[in-house]
């Protein structure tokens, strides 16, 4: 069993915090770290392979430095690490982004099952999972929180969906995106981050996957940013005074005069 | 390709290497310069005061037969015959760029059985409804709805496409995206038509953060999933006229090697965080589990959804399907009500987009107080009964 866990190194949100005279979003620092929805896929992938044998590679798309955090990965006991990186690269959108990533998983094939987070933190747009699927041809499930192998060699999953859960099946290779509930992620192994510090790092870039300049990065996308903006800020916050009682009553005849409905 | 510096603008300020995620700016005699590890994510076009960083275009994509794509589609979201409100709210949206654009306004109908659904999409202002039947596209599947999408709008052609940026929209609409080889536009919060004609789809990013205006230039459809609660519900009209128009997908498109075993509907309150128009959240100021009753309460009285913090859900007082925040659900209700939330930022980039934010919490310096609108700086153990008990009363 050859699994494959997407991952990606994301600004720390941490670095942002809201500065109260002006109501505007103030962001520090230039701390990157692993996307927090991808440990949930590096547990997912390694308990598959712990129950059913097989081999973990983690897979990146990203700057040279986005090799700190495959080795923060690979310190979790994942079996191997591939980094893609090209100038080239710089500004894909999810189109060419899972273009990429796919072109990457046939280079490491034959690939059971491709394992991604529900979504990375900075774009927030979970179209990658889905995305690099279609790009693979592959059946594939989203916001799982449990998998299994069945007799059949079919992936069994449930799924948690907007109105409660589903439980699907599908035959491999397959993609799945996962949810917190698949797991609380392991903490990195002594063993494993000595390796990790010194264990090889495949960089791929454009020309490795067989992919043209044209087909990757921003040039290869069909999307494109054209406006980056701050929010408006939510500024004159009122405090209400008074004891509990006065404070209730001052609150429900604010949000009556905001018409919220049901109050 | 990296961000580009307009020198002569350039203060040399370095705003722009403070924010830089990746450490790809620094000034050099008196002017930013941009290095190869610029990952083009704009963060510093925002963070610039004097507009002198900006993103090279992309213009060097195949263009298609573009002028061949018309109208505007909304596709219908919706469990076993029931459409989800997000549906309706697209259409009030799908209505206004149809009318700029002087085209048709149509909505995607798949699954079984679903004359009575199709109506109510008129109603809520569809010209005409696709609608492909079949037994086998019920219960939803990822995979064979994605199929027949994907069939409709390579014969019809739309110009435009949306849907609810749902947990199922959200799910198969990236693979109609790549089948079609469009760009596709995640969870807007806006959408307008430009001058040029081009839908420019405004969207969250990095937490909410910031906000990004994007479009798709060069390929068709123009395809964007919309968050639900931002756009407004149009008033239904059952006087309204509409065209059905039956679509038969081939049988290849219906299958799915995907299947689906079991479909589970759980109670209500832990489902509709995301569609309600109220959510009110607990934090670790409850501090135990039972406390929650206290929420509960409130929530069916005024007809919300609980949430809770990751923290809550850690110490196993509520599910994680009430879990609001970064690795939660992002809602954006009316009213969000946090309820002893201290307000760390992982909380707060799940419901900033909230309309009105009200917090209650004993101590005054928690960071939550610096996102409300509304401040109850109070025990909530005293200041929940007391709201609950006023309602009451005014309800008589």
């Amino acid at each position: 069993m050859h699994i494959v866990v997407c991952i990606k190194q994301v600004p720390d949100a941490k670095n942002v915090r809201i500065d109260p005279e002006t109501c505007t979003l103030v962001r520090q620092g230039v701390d990157s770290i692993v996307n927090p929805h991808d440990w949930y896929a590096v547990e997912a992938a390694l308990r598959f392979r712990d129950e059913y044998g097989g081999k973990v590679t983690a897979l990146t798309m990203g700057p040279p430095q986005a090799e700190e955090a495959l080795r923060e990965i690979l310190a979790l006991g994942v079996d191997e690490a591939v980094l893609l990186s090209d100038r080239a690269f710089a500004g894909a959108d999810t189109w060419a982004t899972s273009l990429t990533l796919a072109r990457a998983v046939n280079k490491l094939g034959p690939v059971d099952l491709v394992i991604c987070g529900k979504q990375a933190i900075d774009g927030d747009t979970a179209q990658v999972g889905p995305g690099l699927a279609a790009h693979l041809d592959q059946p594939y499930t989203t916001y799982a929180r449990r998998l299994e192998l069945l007799d059949d060699d079919q992936l069994l999953a449930e799924r948690i969906t907007d109105k409660g859960y589903e439980v699907v099946k599908m035959p491999l290779p397959a993609v799945v995106t996962v949810v917190r509930e698949i797991g609380d992620p392991r903490m990195p192994g002594l063993k494993h981050k000595m390796r990790a510090r010194k264990q090889a790092i495949p960089v791929l870039g454009a020309a490795d996957l067989d992919l043209s300049p044209e087909e990757v990065g921003l040039q290869g996308s069909y999307t494109q940013v054209v406006k980056v903006f701050s929010p408006p800020p939510r500024c004159g916050r009122e405090m209400l005074s008074g004891t509990p009682e006065e404070q209730a009553e001052k609150l429900l005849k604010l949000l009556k005069e905001a018409k919220v409905q049901g109050i | 390709m990296k961000a580009i510096v307009y020198k002569e603008e350039c203060t040399a300020c370095g705003d722009c290497v403070e924010v830089c995620p990746v450490e790809a700016i620094e000034v050099v005699d008196e002017v930013a310069q941009v290095d190869d590890n610029c990952t083009l994510c704009g963060l510093c076009v925002d963070a610039c005061g004097y507009e002198a960083i900006g993103l090279p275009e992309v213009l060097t994509v195949e263009t298609e037969d573009i002028e061949s794509y018309k109208g505007v589609w909304v596709v219908a979201e919706h469990h076993g015959g029931e459409v989800n409100s997000v549906s309706f709210e697209l259409l009030g949206a799908g209505r206004m760029l149809a009318d700029k654009l002087e085209v048709e306004l149509a909505a995607v109908l798949i699954g079984d059985q679903l004359q009575d659904a199709a109506n109510q999409l008129i109603g809520y202002g569809a010209d005409r409804v696709y609608l492909a039947e079949h037994p086998g596209l019920e219960p939803f599947n990822d995979e064979s709805h994605a199929n027949v999408l994907t069939e409709l709008i390579q014969q019809k052609k739309p110009d435009i496409l949306l849907a609810g940026a749902t947990a199922m929209g959200r799910s198969f609409i990236p693979r109609v995206a790549v089948a079609v080889r469009t760009g596709l536009t995640a969870d807007c919060t806006g959408l307008d038509i430009g001058d040029d004609g081009l839908l420019y789809q405004t969207r969250p990013a990095f937490g909410g953060n910031v906000m990004a205006t994007i479009l798709c230039p060069n390929r068709r459809p123009q395809m964007a999933t919309v968050r639900p609660m931002v756009m407004r519900k149009p008033a239904f009209d059952s006087a309204r006229q509409g065209v059905v128009e039956n679509f038969t997908p081939s049988p290849e498109a219906v299958s799915s090697r995907v299947k689906v075993l079991e479909t589970v509907t759980q109670p209500q309150e832990t489902a509709r965080l995301t569609e309600a128009d109220v959510v009110v959240t607990g934090g670790r100021g409850l501090q135990k589990a039972e406390n929650f009753k206290l929420l509960e309460e409130l929530a069916l009285l005024i007809d919300g959804a609980v949430g809770a913090t990751r923290s809550v859900v850690d110490e196993g007082w509520m599910s994680y399907s009430h879990q609001v925040g970064q690795t939660g659900k992002t809602v954006s209700p009316k009213l969000y009500l946090a309820c002893g939330v201290s307000g760390a930022i992982q909380h707060v980039v799940g419901m900033q987009g909230s309309e009105i934010i009200v917090a209650v919490n004993k101590d005054p310096n928690a960071p939550i107080f610096d996102v409300v609108n509304y401040g109850v700086v109070s025990d909530l153990f005293e200041f929940l009964p007391a709201l609950v008990k006023k309602i009451k009363e005014q309800r008589g």
